[in-house]
């Protein structure tokens, strides 16, 4: 009986533990938030904007007039990992690229890009659990290796997740690391065929490592604009086709390198600005908002993303409405 | 004994399903990171759609009628009370799907309805969408609160008062206390409220 009275409590999201703001709450340490009106993951960012150039190549996939060849405008943020609109650059651990495609009748494809190809974890409660085992510890102020490890141990899903970890060597630039949309979505096309997809944006310029030096605080910033000022910056849109059996709901576990690739396009970037007053500073990159001819999949994670982006949007828009914060 | 013309009457309780679907789903949706409730978000919005337009109709069509009078044993302050808490859900039902749709502007976000975008009410920004996307929320608890109300008002009529009210919006025979030749004697066993 009361297993049953859990279980649809379970399902059906009530108590605590099934709310978006226990994690978001995890997210800002537990209290007030220490940058009231700024994100509470990957608050440190720049607002970039440019243009998706189709190949068309993906046309027969997706119904989706984006991916029909023509372009279409892309307002987008580069950012580090963390809840600190302060933090170091160059030497965050994890680093992200958002964007917003608006197609000509409107739709809009957003998307919320990260450096690890998979996550550790394939549910929101083992999710939720990580970022309690990567809390700072309230005595030394910094992550306890101990709990990491023993998070690592409790999930062998993670291999694929760490060996990612063990083999990442930073860059020195945002614009020649390559994002991954990590969660499954589903390419729906003109007949209703579904093609479970992922993807990657695999970045033109080449790979420098990150110098050992020292590093203003603001370098990746910096860095950036500097490129944009010689030119164009540009990533090619890789969609990887899943075959039947792959796991399509489980954002831990990727699929093999042999699966067939298709090349949808090219993001092309012209123009950063700082994110305080910037245009996507206000923006939610909801990895659900879709258009017509792309569908999430059933990975719980990424559901669970939507409503913990959803509650992280409400707070900082409170904030900034009762404080006028950025 | 008037009753609203059957298209008045077909509008109420059509908007009273999809109301108290779309306050279902709103309170139960929000804040919640569980599978269904990406599709929860979808219908809500497409059921906001359907929401304004049915409004809107039922305005233009309540500015056809007068609407049928409330009987004199009513005292007239409450009279007044009824009229002003119908034209206040008038209100709200016009301002929910309206700030719904105005806060999808202030995200940056498209209403889209299967492959219909609605144009974007205002442009993008952070301090506006806080303050409608919490007035969006006290909006939808003042209009729950209302109904209830209403709802409790309309069964006092129907099973206290037996005055013919609840008749008014009602369909099939009348059973008024006023109405033409009773087909059920006064005091007859009724359907008992559900406790």
């Amino acid at each position: 009986m009361a297993v049953g009275v859990a279980g649809l409590r379970g399902a059906f999201g009530n108590g605590a533990e099934h709310r978006a703001s226990a994690i978001v709450d995890t997210m800002q340490g537990g209290g007030e938030p220490m940058h009231a009106g700024f994100r509470r993951a990957h608050a440190r960012g720049l607002c970039v904007s440019g243009r998706f150039i189709a190949s068309g190549d993906a046309a027969a996939l997706s119904s989706a007039r984006l991916f029909a060849a023509g372009e279409s405008p892309v307002l987008g943020r580069m950012s580090i990992g963390g809840g600190s609109p302060v933090a170091p650059e160059a030497s965050a651990g994890v680093r992200s690229m958002a964007l917003a495609i608006t197609q000509a009748d409107g739709q809009q494809w957003r998307m919320a890009m990260n450096t690890p190809p998979v996550l550790a974890v394939g549910t929101p409660e083992a999710f939720h659990d990580q970022l309690r085992a990567m809390a700072p510890d309230p005595a030394t102020g910094k992550p306890d290796p101990a709990r990491i490890a023993a998070f690592f141990e409790a999930h062998p899903e993670s291999a694929a997740f760490r060996a990612w970890q063990a083999g990442y060597t930073a860059s020195d630039s945002w614009a020649n690391t390559q994002y991954h949309g990590i969660n499954a979505f589903v390419l729906v096309d003109a007949q209703g065929q579904r093609q479970p997809v992922r993807w990657a944006m695999v970045p033109e310029a080449s790979f420098v490592p990150l110098g050992d030096g020292a590093h203003s605080d603001d370098a990746l910033s910096r860095e950036f604009q500097q490129r944009l000022a010689d030119g164009p910056l540009r990533w090619t849109l890789r969609l990887q086709l899943a075959e039947p059996g792959d796991p399509v709901d489980n954002g831990a576990l990727p699929w093999p390198d042999t699966r067939r690739t298709v090349d949808a396009g090219t993001v092309e970037l012209t123009a950063a600005r700082a994110q305080e007053g910037g245009d996507c500073n206000g923006l939610n990159f909801d990895p659900l908002v879709l258009p017509e001819g792309i569908e999430p999949s059933a990975d719980p994670v990424l559901h669970a993303r939507r409503a913990a982006y959803a509650e992280s949007l409400r707070r900082r828009a409170r904030e900034t409405l009762l404080d006028g914060a950025p | 004994m008037s009753r609203y013309p059957l298209s008045a009457r077909l509008l109420h309780w059509a908007m009273a399903a999809l109301l108290l679907s779309q306050l279902s789903l709103g309170v139960s949706m929000v804040d919640r990171w569980q599978t269904w409730t990406t599709p929860a978000i979808q219908l809500h919005k497409a059921f906001g759609v359907l929401a304004l337009v049915l409004v809107l109709l039922r305005l233009a069509n309540r500015l056809r009628f007068r609407a049928p009078p409330l009987p004199h044993s009513i005292p007239a302050l409450q009279r007044a009370l009824a009229r002003a808490s119908h034209w206040a859900l008038y209100g709200l039902m016009l301002a929910l799907p309206l700030t719904g749709w105005a806060m999808h502007g202030a995200a940056g976000l498209p209403v889209r309805v299967g492959g219909f975008v609605l144009p974007a009410l205002m442009d993008a920004d952070l301090a506006r969408y806080g303050l409608l996307r919490e007035l969006h929320a006290w909006l939808a608890y003042g209009l729950l609160a209302l109904v209830l109300v209403h709802a409790g008002a309309a069964l006092h009529h129907a099973w206290v008062r037996r005055d013919g009210v609840f008749d008014h919006m009602a369909f099939g025979k009348r059973r008024a206390v006023d109405s033409s030749p009773a087909d059920t004697p006064p005091g007859a066993a009724r359907t008992p409220p559900p406790r």
